[in-house]
């Protein structure tokens, strides 16, 4: 499948809401899964004979399993409150695209067998059979949501459309009609460890070579550990923190802080991947798998504490489904939250005056940073609501001389997803991806325009992937997005061995203050 | 005692049963159903007591919606407060002696049929009219504000235009509720009034009106955010797949 011409849209001065234009994003369709990826996670190679026979009682279990979906479905007043509040719509017009389109597209199926009134009067209430047609659309459409919760912040009831999304996922995959990219990948985080299928001798290699490149640049050693017993923080961290950019000066900004607080911490080869597609395809089973793995490698490797690194929907298991997934964590320190996001780390020393730091090093940038839905909308940080707008902030105001926010419908929990969250990232869907980024990429563009924003902040392994790969659509760099904990890198002032303790603490309370 | 009388004496009693009846099994149905997952939507509270301040609000002020579209957030209290007010000023056809703070807000109540006509107009007025909310209407979606509306501008007659016998609609509703029936007035408006009554009392719990109990149970709204302070361990189903698992597990 070639893919398709596509113009990229127009960046207007103020957000617009676009008028419907029906299907226009009908053909955007991801990679179907072969019979062998499916296979190995416990689904249908392939449509099976009596898909709707089958689809139809999954729906039924599901109904059963998640009062999320069954309360949702019957909730829904069709108030339209929805309808422009998600960056897919917004970019795309495409009336499907609407939060409220999407779940009827659920909705219409589970009113006609499950609801009296859509068996009795399904025109009256909109009710529809189960058609391939119907299949088709469940696969194009539920693939353009992003799970980003943005519609459900805004929904009187709070109708969550990534609920009914990862239903509708489930119940394709149970059928035989998986997504190629998230299976795969889970297969192989589900075997070797991690969304590459890095193997344990290629990652300890990777980090071989940066401990010599920080060397080389800042003359400090400064350690990534692999594997070590004992050590007292197990890293989980996405992998794309191995070799992307800007990803890994993220990892390498992690490890300076752990370096200068002398906290002696590790990754573990078995447990390499903070990402958890299971989620994206609504398979609790296979979410629960990578979880347990998370679990074991903290138990093998006898640490004391669990850290996750910047990724957004790792951080949404981490921080709200870990604990009943894998938990409880009984083993580990309970003076430390369980699990601990890297920035409530960082931000933790900082106000602890642990971090010697130079905002000057970062002089040439001026910042904003973008929220990550699933650490926005879907977690928290620290011990107060909201805690997950302000500790990044916080950070990056103390590394950062230069910083300003986007417009306020924009950031926060009205933030816009990135385009290629929920198992989106994928070359087959870069038209979506483009068209997702727009609500976005217009925010940046007041900054930049009007306070001279050169660099964009974030802390999701995702998002960083997908304005590397969308900024050059809308005229950006590539390197205009940046992980948050390389602004923390650069401003951080190590010291040669031997002549750390004392001295810094002063210095680091005046530069923190 | 007349046809009139027997008819809509065993209609109230079916269209209550069925209400009720109804709606509790689905009621019962959302609380036997679990929450496996800790999914509240941000801002979301860190507390029990925090949560119950964000449902009052959501239920009052319909916050979110105010937040999300000024014209549907206007409409929409309009109409729902306005309903609120006609309904408790309605529990005068149901109580004898009428509670004192029912018969105080009266006056309230009956002019409150225009705020309700009013939102309803504004809510029926953007269906028609904003493309996307057309778009997302089924034929029901547009009847049900139909419904409604017409139940109110029989009401308003009867108010504001032609009385009607007052009195005896009050003996035929007490009569029904203590089982010794008295005949129901015979006047045409007032029963299209109560016959559009019945049909909404007949259609709430199959339809969209499940959203007055649902949002009780949104776990969205109703989740307290502390996962990591306590372990969030609600489905039966979970906690099977989980033994399975651990057992199964290298050491
Ligand atoms: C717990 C009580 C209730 C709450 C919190 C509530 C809340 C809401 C909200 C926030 C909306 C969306 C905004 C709007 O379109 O007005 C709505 C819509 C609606 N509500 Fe309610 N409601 C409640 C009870 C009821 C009852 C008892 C009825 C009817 C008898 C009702 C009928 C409707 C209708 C028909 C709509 C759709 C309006 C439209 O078509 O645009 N509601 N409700
Ligand atoms: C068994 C249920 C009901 C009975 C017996 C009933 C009866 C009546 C009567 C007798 C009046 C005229 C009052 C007067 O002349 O002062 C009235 C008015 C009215 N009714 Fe109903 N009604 C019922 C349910 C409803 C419902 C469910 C609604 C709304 C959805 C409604 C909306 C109205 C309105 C807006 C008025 C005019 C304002 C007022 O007088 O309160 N009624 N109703
Ligand atoms: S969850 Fe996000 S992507 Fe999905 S429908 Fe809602 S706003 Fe759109
Ligand atoms: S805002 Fe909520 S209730 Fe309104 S149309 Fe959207 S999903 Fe339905």
């Amino acid at each position: 499948m070639a893919v398709a011409e596509f113009d990229t849209p127009e960046l207007k001065e103020y957000p617009v809401i676009p008028h419907l234009q029906k299907d226009v994003m009908a053909h955007s369709r991801p990679f179907e899964a072969k019979a062998e990826l499916q296979e190995k996670l416990g689904f249908p190679g392939g449509l099976i004979d009596n898909w709707q026979q089958v689809a139809i009682e999954k729906m039924g279990e599901l109904n059963k399993k998640y009062r999320s979906l069954q309360v949702y479905l019957d909730s829904c007043v069709k108030c339209g409150a929805c309808t422009d509040k998600c960056h897919y719509y917004l970019g795309t017009s495409d009336p499907k695209n609407m939060p409220v389109a999407r779940q009827d597209l659920y909705r219409k199926i589970y009113r006609r067998y499950f609801t009296i009134s859509g068996k009795l009067f399904p025109k009256l209430v909109g009710a529809e059979d189960l058609t391939e047609e119907v299949l088709e659309d469940w696969y194009s459409y539920f693939h353009q949501c992003s799970q980003c919760r943005r519609c459900s912040v805004y929904c009187p009831y709070g109708i969550d459309t990534a609920e009914i999304s990862m239903a509708a996922r489930e119940v394709m995959d149970t059928v035989g009609k998986g997504q190629k990219y998230c299976n795969e990948i889970i297969g192989k985080a589900q075997t070797i460890g991690n969304n590459l299928g890095l193997p344990e001798p290629a990652l300890v290699n990777t980090l071989e070579g940066l401990e010599e490149d920080v060397e080389e640049e800042t003359g400090v050693k400064v350690r990534f550990p692999v594997d070590e017993k004992g050590a007292e923080v197990l890293l989980i961290t996405p992998s794309a923190d191995f070799f992307a950019e800007p990803h890994i000066d993220g990892l390498i900004g992690y490890a300076k802080v752990f370096h200068q607080a002398k906290i002696s911490w590790t990754l573990s080869s078995f447990a390499s991947e903070a990402a958890n597609f299971g989620m994206f395809i609504g398979s609790y089973e296979n979410m629960q798998k990578l979880a347990l793995r998370i679990r074991q490698a903290a138990i093998d490797l006898g640490v004391k504490r669990i850290v996750f690194g910047e990724c957004g929907h790792a951080w949404r298991v981490a921080y709200s489904f870990l604990n009943t997934l894998a938990g409880p964590f009984d083993f580990l320190d309970q003076n430390y939250p369980i699990p601990q996001h890297i920035c409530e780390v960082t931000h933790g020393l900082i106000e602890e005056g642990k971090l010697t730091l130079d905002p000057s090093r970062n002089d040439d940038m001026v910042v904003t940073y973008h929220d990550s839905c699933n650490v926005a909308r879907a977690s928290r940080m620290g011990d107060k609501p909201g805690g997950q707008f302000e500790i990044p902030r916080e950070i990056i105001k103390a590394v950062c001389n230069h910083y300003v926010d986007m417009p306020s419908h924009s950031i926060k929990e009205g933030t816009y997803c990135c385009g290629g969250g929920g198992g989106l990232l994928t070359d087959d869907l870069i038209e979506l991806r483009v068209k997702g980024a727009l609500p976005r990429m217009e925010a940046l563009k007041s900054v930049v325009d009007e306070y001279g924003v050169t660099h964009m902040a974030a802390i999701c392994a995702i998002c960083k992937s997908q304005f590397s790969k969308v900024f050059p659509y809308y005229n950006f760099s590539m390197d205009q997005i940046i992980s948050l904990h390389q602004l923390v890198s650069n401003a951080i002032v190590l010291q040669p061995e031997g002549n750390s303790s004392e001295g810094s603490d002063d210095e680091s309370q005046v530069e923190a203050a | 005692m007349s046809a009139l009388t027997i008819t809509f004496a065993i209609l109230f009693y079916l269209a209550t049963a069925c209400l009720v009846g109804f709606t509790a099994r689905k009621i019962w149905i959302y609380a036997k159903t679990p929450a496996p997952l800790k999914i509240p939507i941000t801002p979301a509270p860190t507390t029990r007591r925090g949560v119950a301040f964000r449902m009052l609000k959501e239920l009052t002020i319909f916050e979110s919606l105010f937040k999300s579209n000024k014209w549907t957030w206007l409409f929409g209290w309009l109409f729902h407060f306005g309903l609120l007010l006609v309904l408790l000023r309605h529990l005068r056809y149901f109580t004898d002696p009428v509670w004192a703070w029912v018969v105080f807000i009266q006056p309230f109540g009956k002019y409150a049929t225009f705020m309700l006509l009013a939102g309803l107009a504004g809510l029926w007025g953007r269906r028609l009219l904003v493309d996307r909310v057309r778009y997302i209407s089924a034929p029901s979606d547009h009847l049900m504000l139909l419904l409604l509306i017409a139940i109110g501008a029989t009401g308003a007659l009867m108010t504001f235009v032609k009385h009607t016998d007052i009195v005896a609609l009050k003996s035929f509703f007490i009569g029904l509720m203590t089982f010794s029936w008295s005949a129901m007035p015979n006047d045409l408006i007032l029963i299209v009034h109560l016959s559009l009554v019945i049909l909404l009392m007949l259609i709430f719990p199959f339809s969209k009106l499940l959203h007055a109990p649902g949002i009780f149970f949104s776990p969205t709204l109703n989740q307290v955010d502390n996962p990591r302070e306590r372990r969030h361990v609600a489905a039966d189903w979970t906690t099977k797949i989980e033994s399975s698992m651990k057992s199964t597990r290298a050491s």
